[in-house]
């Protein structure tokens, strides 16, 4: 038997030198040179959106790691614009107040529908008009990835912004090779849109040598790269620690949070644990610490939204590894970069629901901030008071659902304003996944959880009832006008697995918006 | 026990502030009509505080109104207004006599036989801010059943003596013994000053300590963020309540057997010794740190 007749018994063909067209042939250049050909980086965005394969009609992608300072998404759609495309579906990881322009694309009809995890400024305002023909998809960050992972949400061209990467694709929210212009620490977010996008270009303004090592996003799923003189305002996506509060009135919830989480039964040694980035919630880990320290308690992990004051606690060795699917200030871009147990997370394994494993399911307590919660322990972090979209589901129910301890912090009242109410304007995370409203002037554990009432009680915790605190804030303030809806949906809130969860209503804000 | 480790100090003409003031866990709240809120506001802050007397749950905390003097336009309707808020204590400020006093307290029954408030329900406090009022310091505290506490007020007292504040305290050495004196002969508490510098705990937890040592039940404050450091001073440690449980245990063993002499660990136990253990355990409880 020849080679020929073992291969066709094997369903295999015969090696031949040279003769395969799939395998790069040979370069025979140094790597210096090699570099410097590569076809992945494109001449323009407009060449590499043309190369990309894009239609009118299809899917676009961004992240959000560069918040406020995110030059990209704006960037691309001017470039889109100009090249007269119409009907593109918008899902973005979430969005922010510099993402403004929006506005004019969503009326030239280069924009038909959005799907993000959160809206701000004039953009979420003009959408509470009613700008919009299709309501906004709102998803969690759980919710997302899991939609992009089992294919509800199937992104075509996928516009990842990166602080480094190197010619070949791999890229990452910091370098290692010199400083970079901007840094934003994990890609978490990204990493999903990177393994699903049907074309993934990545935009950067900082070109590294190969290998850029460690990198967030894996060079096998990378098409293009674009490079530009810059892809956000430095200060603007992120400064140096996350400064603790100064208001008494925030410090005040924050400690008595970390009592509650103290005396909960959930605070042992090796517990996990995730905090917000919010003022008192990210006051809490300030008054843990002390606690860990007297009671010799070391957290195994702690998940987020890294901040500062997480890096701080995980180099005092009270919190042994800590898992980052976005980083939120330069101590914590930093650790990432220098600390070895700092570990950068794709969203898929930070929050999928269909997951067991995903981290949210292994976390003990989670501390996380609310607009409204009502009597129900229905949690809103979506629309103000006046019904307008003004913030981000983030992981919110993610984490309140996957913790086994889920406490919610947020004042009785903002200035003349209730936080505690009948009926929240929306509901976001259900009072299914809410254990613990703790807000300045008393503490509520939700009827679900008698095992975390008994062991508050036991522990001396002074609580009241939901509905106490409810008929509290409304003795100060009376009873909040009802607000006049408009008739048009305007958003979706779906929960973490797509189910609908509740909707958003135009509404009247009196003035000429649009 | 009433608790007066921490006094807090709140403009009687912010409505934000008054609102959550007793959140934060001071054992006393101060609206103050006097020298925070300007000439124009006078009239609102008195409006505004008298409703939020009769409207605003202040939880335990002792409430407190700082009137203006007597000799002012406002003293007298100051008075009115907090007598039928149902205010629990009026603090003088500026006494300087027993009289200043007496004058108040004629003021505060009229308002409360018009009424038909029981005579007496509204309780007093005096700040003492000048060297005459040192000097008169016992008159003061023993001269109506009203008063529950004096108080030094320690700006207008140094300016007074000619002298300024500083981080020693020196200066304030004769005016807070004086007053803490004549709070235990007259049998009612004594308040130290505030410490106005916020972002220095390290001084304050310094002055408290001394203030402690010298006898003070407690200290005005004027920022929520200097109540946990002082409440904490005041607060008995898990080994001072453990000691002071030994020794009110003995007590108890020696009067079960009989006996008129009380020893712990062979050591006989001195009556004062015992009243302080006594106290200890009164302070522990009415600071939440022990449950019986």
């Amino acid at each position: 038997m020849n080679l020929n007749d073992i291969a066709r018994q094997y369903g295999c063909s015969v090696f031949s030198p040279g003769m395969n067209p799939a395998i790069p042939a040979k370069d025979i250049s140094p790597l210096s040179q090699r570099q410097k050909s590569q076809v992945k980086i494109a001449s323009s965005l407009r060449g590499a959106i043309q190369r990309s394969g894009l239609r009118d009609g299809m899917t676009i992608s961004f992240h959000h790691h560069f918040r406020n300072g995110d030059f990209v998404i704006n960037m691309v759609l001017d470039e889109l614009q100009r090249m007269g495309f119409k009907d593109l579906y918008l899902a973005a990881s979430s969005l922010n107040e510099i993402h403004e322009p929006i506005i004019g694309y969503i009326q030239s009809g280069l924009i038909r529908q959005i799907d993000t995890s959160g809206c701000r400024g004039r953009l979420a305002e003009a959408i509470s008009a009613g700008i919009m023909d299709n309501p906004v998809i709102f998803r969690s960050h759980g919710g997302r990835a899991a939609a992009i992972a089992d294919g509800r949400l199937k992104i075509d061209v996928a516009f990842l912004g990166a602080p480094s990467c190197d010619s070949f694709g791999n890229a990452n929210g910091y370098t290692r090779e010199g400083s970079g212009k901007t840094i934003c620490g994990s890609l978490g977010y990204a990493r999903m849109d990177a393994q699903y996008a049907k074309h993934v270009i990545i935009i950067t303004d900082n070109i590294v040598n190969y290998p850029n090592v460690p990198f967030g996003i894996n060079q096998r799923y990378v098409d293009q790269i674009v490079v530009v003189d810059s892809i956000g305002d430095p200060e603007k996506i992120m400064s140096g620690a996350t400064r603790f509060t100064k208001k008494p009135q925030d410090l005040l919830i924050a400690q008595k949070a970390a009592s509650v989480i103290v005396k909960s039964g959930y605070f042992y040694d090796g517990f996990s644990l995730q905090t917000g980035s919010g003022g008192s919630s990210l006051a809490v880990t300030r008054f843990l610490r002390q606690y860990m320290i007297d009671q010799n308690v070391k957290a195994s992990f702690a998940m987020g939204g890294i901040t500062g004051a997480m890096v701080a606690l995980h180099e005092e060795g009270l919190i042994k590894r800590l898992l980052d699917v976005q980083s939120f200030d330069l101590d914590a871009a930093n650790s990432l970069k220098n600390n070895r147990f700092h570990q950068q997370i794709d969203a898929d394994y930070y929050a999928n629901p269909f997951k067991t494993g995903s981290v949210v399911n292994q976390l003990d307590v989670v501390v996380l901030s609310a607009l409204e919660v009502d009597v129900d322990f229905n949690v809103n972090v979506l629309t103000g008071s006046d019904g307008v979209i003004m913030g981000a589901i983030g992981g919110h129910p993610d984490t309140a659902a996957g913790a086994a301890l889920s406490i919610i912090v947020c004042p009785l009242l903002r200035g003349r304003i209730p936080s505690i109410l009948k009926h929240v304007n929306t509901i976001v995370t259900p009072g299914c996944d809410v254990d613990v409203v703790v807000t300045d002037q008393g503490i509520a554990v939700n009827p679900r959880r008698p095992d975390v009432e008994k062991a508050l009680r036991d522990n001396h915790m002074e609580l009241t009832d939901i509905h106490k605190l409810q008929a509290m804030a409304e003795s100060l303030t009376g009873e909040p006008e009802s607000l006049e809806w408009g008739p048009r949906t305007v958003a979706l809130v779906t929960y973490r697995d797509g189910s609908l969860i509740d909707i958003i209503k135009s509404i009247s804000q009196g003035e000429d918006l649009v | 026990m009433r608790l007066r480790r921490t006094m807090l100090f709140v403009p009687g003409n912010n409505p934000a502030m008054i609102q959550d003031a007793h959140i934060y866990g001071s054992d006393a709240l101060m609206f103050d009509l006097e020298d925070s809120v300007a000439m124009s506001e006078k009239d609102a802050a008195r409006m505004l505080v008298y409703h939020a007397l009769k409207t605003v749950p202040f939880g335990n905390c002792e409430v407190v109104v700082r009137i203006n003097p007597l000799d002012t336009p406002y003293g007298k309707k100051d008075i009115e207004a907090m007598v039928l808020g149902g205010v629990q204590v009026i603090r003088l400020p500026k006494t300087e006599t027993a009289q200043d006093i007496l004058d108040v307290e004629c003021e505060i029954e009229k308002v409360e036989r018009k009424a038909g408030i029981p005579v007496g329900k509204t309780a007093m406090m005096a700040a003492i801010e000048g060297a005459l009022g040192v000097v008169n310091a016992y008159e003061i505290a023993r001269s109506s059943r009203r008063l529950i506490a004096i108080a030094l007020g320690a700006e207008d007292y140094c300016a007074n003596m000619k002298t300024s504040r500083s981080e020693s305290g020196e200066e304030l050495f004769l005016a807070r013994a004086q007053i803490v004196v004549a709070a235990r002969a007259a049998g009612i508490d004594a308040i130290d000053t505030v410490y106005s510098d916020i972002n220095n705990e390290e001084q304050l937890i310094k002055e408290t300590k001394l203030i402690k040592q010298l006898g003070f039940d407690g200290k005005s404050i004027i920022n929520p963020r200097q109540i946990d450091p002082i409440n904490q001073i005041f607060t008995p440690t898990a080994k001072e309540i453990e000691k002071a449980m030994q020794i009110v245990e003995a007590l108890e063993q020696a009067q079960a057997k009989g006996s008129g002499i009380v020893s712990l660990n062979g050591k006989m136990i001195d009556k004062p010794v015992l009243l302080r253990a006594q106290r200890t355990l009164d302070m522990a409880r009415a600071s939440m740190v022990l449950f019986d």
